[in-house]
């Protein structure tokens, strides 16, 4: 009977695998779509003296950044942010997820800020209200905090320009209407 | 025209592995035994075609034939010829290609080698390694073709990633691929022993070379991948607990429980259930490894070459070699593999302590790579298993794995008593502790005792090896002509404990003891950096073969006195507008100097990261050590296998 257990697990392993390959890793639903972004009050991670506040979202759309300093995947997706704000001016708001400001500031003093702001969040407080899976998540937030994308893993130049890059234009267009 | 040769080959390749899956087979069933020897005969024919077929390929490269869709893919006009070279494996194709040349080339050192084996066993061994040919042809033809051509030809090539043009890069993936490839061979073994139902201390003796040989590349491309992204990436890492380094890093541990279960299996002729069990578990990682880098399942930093739809095929090989060998192991396993029996206080209890611990080190590593995908096909959302998870985990079960590694060495083989262990082993642990409490003395007050816990083990594992050869050699008459007839496997076995030790220690204080700086710096500024003075002197622009690279130069002085000028560089690609770090490195017996270039900030002031990395090197000199070990242990001298085998063939059990 013992010799059936091997074959047992690895007959588990396979199901997974299998399931998983059907599953796009980059894909989430949420649930938060539509409704409006939480509110919270949580320090700068420039400044620990500075409070962000969900005010801090209004009055125009943003793109909202989940990352971490210890997040190989956000390191893939650096790149792409720092050009999209410096050459492009996209107005990135950061969401510093469970690191300490050690390390991520010296993530930005290294590879670069792209973040106009960003939120310091050690304890995952917000990440958890915004039903962070993972690191790194990308939200699209409108004028009145209202999140209307969500994006799951590291963005690339492709997923910009078929999912976010048209949705921010239009939120715009409306922002400025 | 060269190309299409290549593709020739390669389809007869396939046609050739197929024969040589089912007339061995077909052989050993109607006992023909010309049958049974055509096996190594097509061994050796699959990898003259696979070799034609890669060289073809290169050949493709080397002469810019963008019209072929791969090299379109991976090279271009302004690529040096090495890079080109090494392109033929830089992107999934091509890397299948070589995945079956070398499976071929591992086919072939054993059809050479066959002689000493059983008729029987040799032919079964060559058909298993046929049939893995047959399925990673098929694959390879029916999914990633890498001679398939477009029409028209692009005028230039897209360019290889920048990420693999390093010179680390040419050799990482063959020796990899050698280790991965190579665990098909004691996968074959013990499908054999399964299929002829008996498993005798001799098959141990045959399967030992092979699996030290797999290992001893698979250590070496690790240690080699590592240090390509300590000096690579720039970010001063040399582990990330990624995916892909996973993927390597697991049949590596399940390998060193494979060496270990197999030496008990040849010298006292028990654990046989749990070597056939190891030896399936180490290839099935292999494949999985396949799996996880080629399928795109998993997102990684090394995601090179990855398509989901191929995974579907992946899985289907992996399942049905490793289904199949397992539904092998329990249908015969019951009757082929009884027998052994040991005390609870042994050598051989302490070593199937060890191999467990090492199997559940396996499957933590295992877990925390497949965890995010787990919960993800239950439906229960999306997660990622970071490195302060692994290192927090690795380290619980590699704590007692040490402390069982030195005691295990301390006992005897059979039957040994608690008191005379304790008595021997008193003295060291009082030494290595006395040693560890100095060391721990002179280091940095805050992390000291983290340090020197790491150094402790360390210390452990080094007194159990001296222990080990003071065993042999005291009391004898003459210790000195002991000591050079000591066997290889003894030698080997010293070699790699010590290098593991050197590696420990390394983690240890490297982990603990690194200094690292991130700051603006301009031109002009001097910083710091423990008792070194560092100024960024210079910087200049300057053009590479297919990029344009920022370069610093920095100086380096220690007490006023000018020591080591470092030239870190930015690099930028212009064909995939990717920029790359090269890190300048001062390397270092206790340590390194590592300065890399972060981004410009404006007014030629750079973000610049700084460090001293304590003791680094040793992390790659001791798995140089562990490799080395095996290599000594590989080359035992051949009289036990010839005695073994003969005892095989006069009574087979």
């Amino acid at each position: 009977m013992k010799f059936m257990v091997p074959l047992a697990i690895f007959g588990v392993l396979v199901a997974v695998l299998a399931i998983g390959l059907k599953l796009d890793p980059r894909y989430v639903p949420s649930p938060l779509i539509d409704k409006a972004a939480p509110a919270f009050s949580l320090s700068a991670l420039e400044d620990a003296n500075t409070t962000l506040t969900k005010a801090s979202f209004s009055g125009r759309p943003l793109v909202l950044n989940v990352w971490a300093s210890w997040c190989s995947a956000c390191r893939v997706e650096h790149p792409l942010l720092v050009s999209l704000a410096q050459a492009q001016g996209i107005e990135i708001t950061g969401l510093n997820y469970k690191d300490t400001r050690e390390a991520a500031q010296a993530l930005l003093t290294e590879h670069g800020n792209p973040y106009h702001q960003n939120i310091f969040d050690p304890a995952g407080t917000l990440g958890l209200d915004l039903g962070v899976y993972g690191v790194p998540e990308t939200f699209v937030i409108d004028r009145d905090g209202i999140i209307r994308h969500k994006q799951v893993g590291p963005l690339t130049p492709e997923i910009w320009q078929r999912d976010i890059a048209p949705l921010l234009a239009k939120l715009k267009a409306k922002a400025g209407a | 025209m060269i190309v299409e040769y290549g593709h020739f080959a390669l389809a007869l390749a396939l046609a050739v592995a197929i024969l040589q899956t089912g007339v061995p087979l077909l052989g050993v069933a109607f006992q023909r035994s010309v049958w049974m020897d055509f096996g190594a005969t097509a061994a050796r024919w699959q990898c003259l075609l696979l070799l034609t077929a890669f060289l073809c390929l290169a050949y493709a490269f080397l002469s810019h034939d963008f019209g072929v869709i791969y090299v379109a893919q991976n090279s271009n006009s302004a690529l040096p010829w090495f890079y080109r070279l090494s392109a033929v494996w830089g992107a999934h194709e091509g890397s299948l290609l070589l995945w079956v040349l070398i499976l071929s080339g591992w086919g072939t050192a054993v059809s050479l080698r066959s002689q000493q084996l059983p008729q029987d066993i040799a032919a079964i061994v060559i058909a298993v390694l046929g049939l893995i040919g047959t399925a990673f042809l098929l694959f390879l033809i029916g999914t990633s073709n890498p001679f398939l051509r477009s029409w028209p030809a692009p005028a230039d090539g897209a360019d290889l990633n920048p990420l693999l043009q390093d010179v680390g890069l040419i050799v990482h993936p063959p020796l990899l691929y050698m280790g991965y490839v190579g665990f098909a061979v004691p996968f074959a073994f013990a499908i054999a022993a399964l299929v002829r139902g008996r498993m005798t201390p001799a098959w141990a003796a045959w399967a030992r070379p092979w699996t030290l040989a797999a290992w001893v590349f698979l250590t070496i491309g690790i240690a080699l991948g590592s240090f390509w992204a300590y000096y690579e990436l720039g970010w001063g890492g040399w582990w990330f607990w990624d995916p892909v380094e996973n993927a390597s890093f697991m049949p590596w541990l399940l390998g060193i429980a494979l060496i270990h279960s197999l030496v008990v299996s040849e010298k006292r002729g028990s654990f046989k259930n749990w070597t056939v069990l190891l030896a399936i578990g180490t290839f099935a990682l292999s494949l999985l490894g396949t799996f996880l880098v080629r399928s795109g399942v998993l997102t990684s930093v090394h995601a090179f070459a990855t398509d989901p739809t191929r995974g579907v095929f992946v899985l289907a090989i992996l399942g049905t070699i490793v289904g199949g060998a397992l539904l092998l192991y329990a249908w015969r396993g019951p009757s082929a593999l009884a027998g052994g029996s040991h005390h609870v206080v042994s050598r051989e209890s302490f070593l199937l302590a060890n191999t467990l611990l090492l199997t559940v080190a396996t499957a933590t590593v295992l877990l925390g790579t497949l965890y995010p995908l787990l919960i993800d096909a239950l439906g229960l959302g999306k997660i990622s298993v970071g490195a302060p998870w692994f290192n927090l985990v690795f380290t619980l079960v590699m704590t007692p794995l040490i402390l069982t590694l030195g005691l295990g060495q301390f006992a005897r083989w059979k039957e040994d008593s608690l008191q005379r262990l304790v008595k021997q082993v008193a003295l060291f642990a009082v030494g290595a502790v006395l040693i560890a409490l100095c060391i721990a003395a002179v280091l940095a007050p805050t992390t000291r005792w983290r340090a020197a816990a790491g150094v402790l083990l360390a210390l452990w594992i080094v007194a159990s090896v001296a222990s080990g050869v003071w065993a042999r050699v005291a009391k004898r008459q003459q210790p000195w002509a002991v000591l050079r007839a000591l066997p290889r496997s003894f030698i080997g076995q010293c070699i790699a404990h010590l290098g593991f030790a050197v590696t420990l220690a390394g983690v240890s204080l490297t982990s603990t003891q690194s200094i690292d700086l991130h700051t603006r710096l301009a031109p002009g500024d001097h910083v710091a950096l423990g008792p070194y003075t560092v100024r960024f002197d210079s910087l200049r622009e300057l053009d590479g073969a297919n990029f344009r690279a920022s370069e610093a130069r920095f100086l380096i002085e220690r007490d006023g006195v000018p020591l080591y000028e470092l030239r870190p560089q930015k690099r930028f690609y212009q064909v995939r507008s990717v920029s790359m770090t090269e890190a300048g490195i001062v390397p270092g017996f206790a340590r390194d100097l590592y300065i890399a270039l972060g981004e410009p900030l404006g007014d030629g002031a750079w973000s610049v990261r700084l460090h001293i990395k304590a003791f680094v090197r040793w992390l790659w000199l001791g798995a140089l050590m562990m490799a080395g070990g095996g290599l000594i242990a590989m080359r035992e001298r051949r009289r036990t296998s010839a005695v073994g085998a003969l005892d095989a063939l006069v009574n087979p059990r």
